[in-house]
């Protein structure tokens, strides 16, 4: 019963990782239909802007929750000015150029903060499940995850912005033609899709290792995920999140996390092959 | 008549490309001919892309896969047979058998270009994690154990076709894996002059068109994509019997990063492209990795954007037309790759 418990708690706090760690790339991917290669990246600014602003006296959830998601979201937009606004329409040479952004964020970082893992404590205790203890982290990292999508939804279904978003989601020339204008609409894309990856990347910080080449070890499962999910941004995410965190958990539980990874990409590839446009693309055509 | 021109110029830089290879060790230093070997290792894996990328428009990201399986499959069976004939052999048949399976599932489904280098450079990051925990005496094959992120030590090198007993020589390991280049890259060229050839360049050009006139446009990417993988294997080969060892690094996405951008300065659509583009950037590398004040991925990274941004057709084609631009004729170069993007 106990281990039921601990399992069922691990299924939870898998899919409750995939969704934040996928949720600022399936944005980005919804929007402009690429995929963004230096969201890795992206949640590893976020893991460093929250153990540096802990040392330095910073409240953690004050870090983790403001400082981490409004710090990568400003590296987003310039990033947007500077390089991705020159490649609109370029899909595949946006990926190249988010690529080349991803060597040289990790490059640069290397070179300020050394090779050398960081980190901060974990802010929350733990609690005992019969002979097994467990984090209280984890409840909170579905807490978040659920708060997340809720935010998406209602920003989506309820402001202008959302509204607009929508419109370009579902036909970009449109959109353009009724006055939106896309450059800015691909601007705070990026920006918001980068700021939740900060965010991310800040609530991974008390649970993993911070070193220049964290991000790696999360892009894998993101990718499948958003490729799995297709380009609906809520749904997709929430119904691929779903089934490859419950694969994956599932088959780590019997195996090891590495062979959990393998059979999430073995049911991923299978997937692709039957929906070649992700969950989405066949039962929420149209939909968030 | 452009062809067969084009093809009198291959002949004849291959030719020159051979007589310095076979002559290099009477007047280069042991040390700069193994350098040179691994060079030559590496720019075989950049055909293999500038192959199915260039000419087959499959946009590949995780090409490293393939190169990874191959040299695995190499020193495996390397250590158990003893004998490198049968290994290379391996090296060959493993990764194409991978890329038959992950191409079946990812062409014949219809994927876009985005999800294709998506799901090939996951693959290449899950290799990466699985060969990485295979440590300890549970995990081995045969004789090898795989060692996990400690590698292969040891593996055996090439020996004569038939005759364990004769292990090549450092020099004649770089004189096989020059000629073995020189090979590839020719073999390419007389299969990009075939009609095979003509049909996955229409294929790149218009898939649509391409079916319409009653080529399967699957079939054709799917085998482009297995000899890209064979390719790719044959180059983890030669890359292992130059260092004796192979670890899971062979899968890391800088490696993948850099194959791309091999191609992408080197230029698409062209064989010598990748192949300048890979030795200019090895050498670069290593001149970088021989001073501490910035960082090898830094700079590779911002090549990459600099190029993706200002030269987009990378060195070949850009230079072949500023010399057809000085001649004063016209363009008489293959259409530029055009990788179209379905959303």
């Amino acid at each position: 019963m106990d281990i039921a418990i601990i399992v069922g708690l691990d299924v939870i706090s898998g899919i409750a990782s995939l969704v934040l760690i996928s949720a600022g790339l399936a944005v980005i991917f919804g929007m402009m239909k690429i995929i963004n290669l230096a969201h890795g990246e992206f949640l590893m600014l976020g893991a460093y802007a929250t153990v540096l602003s802990v040392s330095a006296g910073v409240n953690i959830w004050f870090a983790m929750l403001v400082i981490a998601p409004v710090f990568v979201g400003l590296v987003g937009v310039i990033v947007e000015r500077c390089l991705i606004q020159f490649l609109y329409g370029r899909l595949v040479d946006t990926m190249l150029a988010t690529w080349g952004l991803s060597l040289v964020i990790v490059g640069g970082t290397t070179m300020i903060f050394g090779n050398t893992i960081v980190g901060v404590s974990s802010p929350l205790g733990g609690f005992q499940v019969g002979a097994y203890q467990s984090s209280l982290y984890t409840p909170f990292l579905a807490l978040m995850a659920i708060l997340l999508m809720t935010a998406v939804w209602a920003v989506m279904r309820y402001t202008r912005a959302g509204l607009i978003a929508r419109a370009v989601m579902q036909n970009p020339d449109m959109a353009a033609t009724l006055g939106v204008n896309p450059a800015r609409i691909y601007m705070a894309t990026f920006g918001a899709g980068a700021a939740m990856s900060g965010l991310a990347g800040g609530l991974l910080a008390p649970v993993a290792g911070v070193v220049p080449t964290m991000g790696a070890a999360y892009i894998a499962k993101a990718f499948i995920t958003v490729v799995g999910g297709g380009t609906s941004i809520l749904w997709g995410l929430i119904s691929a999140s779903g089934l490859f965190g419950f694969i994956n958990q599932i088959a780590a539980f019997l195996t090891t996390p590495v062979f959990g990874e393998v059979i999430l990409f073995i049911a991923a590839v299978i997937l692709i092959r039957m929906l070649p446009t992700g969950i989405s693309g066949r039962f929420f055509k149209g939909r968030l | 008549m452009h062809l067969l021109n084009g093809m009198i110029g291959a002949l004849v830089g291959s030719a020159v490309a051979a007589a310095f290879i076979l002559t290099a060790p009477l007047y280069v230093d042991l040390f700069q001919i193994m350098q040179l070997t691994v060079f030559a290792a590496m720019a075989v894996l950049a055909l293999s892309l500038g192959f199915i990328w260039g000419y087959g428009g499959i946009l590949c990201f995780g090409q490293t896969s393939f190169f990874g399986l191959g040299a695995y499959a190499y020193a495996v069976s390397a250590i158990n047979f003893g004998d490198s004939t049968p290994a290379i052999l391996l090296a060959i048949l493993v990764p194409v058998i991978f890329a038959a399976l992950l191409g079946y599932f990812m062409i014949y489904g219809g994927i876009s270009d985005v999800y294709l280098g998506v799901i090939t450079l996951t693959v290449s990051l899950i290799l990466f994690n699985l060969v990485n925990s295979t440590a300890g005496d549970f995990y081995k094959i045969g004789d090898a154990r795989l060692g996990g992120f400690n590698g292969m030590p040891g593996v055996p090198t090439f020996n004569l076709p038939g005759n364990p007993g004769y292990i090549l020589t450092p020099e004649q390991a770089w004189m096989v894996t020059g000629i073995a280049l020189i090979l590839v890259y020719l073999g390419l060229r007389l299969l990009i002059a075939s009609s095979f050839g003509r049909i996955i360049i229409a294929i790149r050009e218009n898939e649509t068109r391409a079916a319409l006139l009653g080529y399967d446009p699957r079939i054709y990417k799917l085998i482009t994509f297995m000899i890209g993988g064979a390719i790719a294997g044959f180059a983890g080969a030669l890359y292992v019997n130059w260092g004796a060892f192979v670890s899971p690094t062979i899968f890391a996405l800088g490696l993948s990063a850099q194959i791309i951008i091999w191609v992408i300065i080197g230029g698409r659509g062209t064989l010598i492209g990748p192949v300048i583009g890979c030795l200019l950037l090895q050498w670069m590398v290593t001149e970088i990795g021989a001073q501490q004040a910035l960082d090898a991925n830094f700079i590779l990274g911002a090549i990459l954007i600099v190029f993706v941004l200002l030269v987009p057709k990378g060195i070949a084609p850009t230079l072949r037309d500023l010399v057809m631009l000085r001649l004063g004729q016209e363009k008489t170069a293959p259409p530029e790759v055009s990788v179209k993007v379905k959303t």
